[in-house]
Order: structure tokens, then C-alpha cells, then sequence
């Protein structure tokens, strides 16, 4: 490593273990962004890097971001699925970084899916 | 895939989808040599013989082997196109993929964003270990995701803190050594 030290490192658990026990009642949302090779070619890597600078800079940290493979929709990557706990899970697709953005603050933060970029609203999981 | 560390993350995909919990990715520029090489080892559940053997066709490797889908075809037509090698090893101790490139062809893929994709990886796949060796010329950064873990204790690595940390420090080494 080069910079990061064991003090870098010390402060940042430091400063978490301070919100850790609020978010131990888990998570608010789940974003899967698809990374199969159709999706990283399309530009599914700089969807990722929004929603973790979205999620980093967000106050409420209660969002899990991971990424799954190819959801067999190629034409239509990058792809996301928004999963708000105890709703139906939507796939979202031909997005940019702005989509992404738009999305996270309508869907995940407020709880109303964007129809206009969905693709599938209803009970598929991605798990 | 517009440059090699887009590559890296879909192999290094691969890797997860396999199984595998502990990924090695070594990349090493070596201006004297004129070489640039790239080499990812997991600990997986490995190929058969006969998906190895095909694993560089495209055709063969429709949606019956997903699991390895277009990407290997992909890197090795892009080693191919900046005289370079691609080779695959894989048994049931895991898998290694080594593609190399002549450093200065005009038509080497450049190697792209190597810190969104290291970051990425670890967000996505806490519960795996990443050792990330990145060496140009004579100097050498490593970045074990166990030392980070271990630091941490009980903070996941995934926290978007530690990962912008993570992100930031590999960026910070190579905007000085690359």
C-alpha cells in the first residue's frame, strides 16, 4: 500500500464504530449492478463508480451496492436492479451515470420507481 | 472493452462466479523489456478440460458456458492484436489467466482505470480476498485486502468509506510512479 496506514484505517473504524450499532437493524436497499462482460462493455464499471460516490457522500448509509452477471438482457446494459426492502424489486437499463443519479434519489431514497428507465417491475430477485 | 482494466474486472468476475476466495491480480510494466503483463489467479473450482480447450472460441461458448462467456475470446483477441500471449491454466485448485502485450504497440488497449476496478471488485465481494501487485519498472505497490480486514476488525471492507480509501491510495501511487 502506499499511503493508506494503519492510522488512515484506524480513523475511518474509529469514526464508523460511532454509527456502526445504528446500522446493525440492516439495510434500507439493495442496488445489484449486472458486471457480465455485456455489461462491463457497455459501462456498467462507471455505473458502479456513481452509486458508490452517491452512497459515500449520503449521509444515510443504508444502502448495500454489489453487482451480479449477465441478467440476459445484453441489447439493454448497463443494467441495475433497485431491490427497496419490502417492495417489488425493479431492473432498470440502458442507464448512465445522470439515470443512476436520478434513480437513487427517486427510487431508492423516496421509494418511487422511475418508470421511464425501468425495464421489469415485479417479483424477480437477482439472488 | 475500451481498456485493459475493464478486462481485469470481468475476468476477475469470473473468478467470484467460480467460486474462488482468494484472487491474485499481478500486473507488471516493464519499460526495458518493452513488456506489459497482466496475470489473475484464483483459488476456484476450475474449468473442464473441455471448456479450457474452447475457451478462447467465441462460438463455443454460447449460454450452456456463460460461465466464461465472450471475455476470455476478447482478451486474448486484444494480446493477439499488440503481439502479445494469452494463456489459460485451470485445474481444480483454481484457475490462472496470464495475457501479456508489447508495452509500445500502436494498437495496445491502454490499461485504463485500475483503481475503480480493484474498488469495485472489493465493494462487491467483501467476504473474498484480493491481492493486487501492480509493479512499473522497479517499484512495486501491494494492496491485500486480509491486512485491510484484519485492521478493520469488526467494519466491513465494503463500508463506502474504506473503499474510497482504497480507491484513492491506489490512484495516489500511480499518479506518482505511472
Amino acid at each position: 500500500m502506499a499511503k493508506l496506514t494503519i492510522a488512515d484505517l484506524k480513523k475511518i473504524k474509529d469514526k464508523q464504530k460511532a454509527t456502526f450499532t445504528l446500522r446493525e437493524g440492516g439495510y434500507k436497499a439493495k442496488v445489484t449492478v449486472h458486471m457480465g462482460t455485456c455489461g462491463i462493455a457497455a459501462g456498467a464499471r462507471e455505473i458502479m463508480t456513481t452509486l458508490m460516490d452517491i452512497i459515500s457522500e449520503s449521509e444515510e448509509k443504508v444502502v448495500i451496492a454489489t453487482t451480479s452477471g449477465c441478467a440476459g438482457l445484453c441489447a439493454r446494459e448497463p443494467m441495475a436492479t433497485v431491490e427497496v426492502m419490502g417492495s417489488a424489486p425493479v431492473k432498470y437499463g440502458d442507464l448512465t451515470p445522470d439515470k443512476m443519479k436520478d434513480i437513487y434519489k427517486e427510487h431508492v431514497q423516496e421509494g418511487n420507481p422511475v418508470e421511464k428507465y425501468a425495464i421489469v417491475i415485479g417479483n424477480e430477485s437477482t439472488y | 472493452m475500451i481498456d485493459l482494466s475493464l478486462h481485469i474486472l470481468d475476468i476477475a468476475e469470473n473468478s467470484v462466479t467460480a467460486g474462488a476466495n482468494l484472487i491474485k491480480i499481478t500486473i507488471i510494466k516493464d519499460s526495458l523489456s518493452n513488456v506489459l503483463s497482466i496475470e489473475i489467479n484464483d483459488n476456484g473450482r476450475g474449468m473442464s478440460r473441455e471448456l479450457l480447450e474452447n475457451a478462447k472460441d467465441p462460438f463455443y461458448t454460447t449460454r450452456l458456458t456463460r460461465k466464461v462467456g465472450l471475455g476470455l475470446p476478447l482478451l486474448s483477441q486484444a494480446a493477439e492484436e499488440a503481439q502479445g500471449v494469452f494463456d489459460i491454466k485451470s485445474g481444480p485448485e483454481g484457475t490462472c489467466v496470464f495475457v501479456s502485450f508489447q508495452l509500445d504497440h500502436i494498437d495496445r488497449k491502454p490499461l485504463g482505470d485500475m483503481a475503480a476496478t480493484i474498488s469495485i471488485l472489493i465493494a462487491s465481494n467483501p467476504g473474498a480476498s484480493f491481492l493486487y501487485t501492480h509493479k512499473i519498472n522497479e517499484n512495486i505497490y501491494t494492496l491485500d485486502t486480509e491486512e485491510i480486514k484484519s485492521e478493520l476488525e469488526e467494519i466491513p471492507i465494503n463500508t463506502p468509506d474504506v473503499i474510497i480509501a482504497i480507491k484513492n491510495d491506489i490512484n495516489d501511487w500511480l499518479n506518482i510512479n505511472d
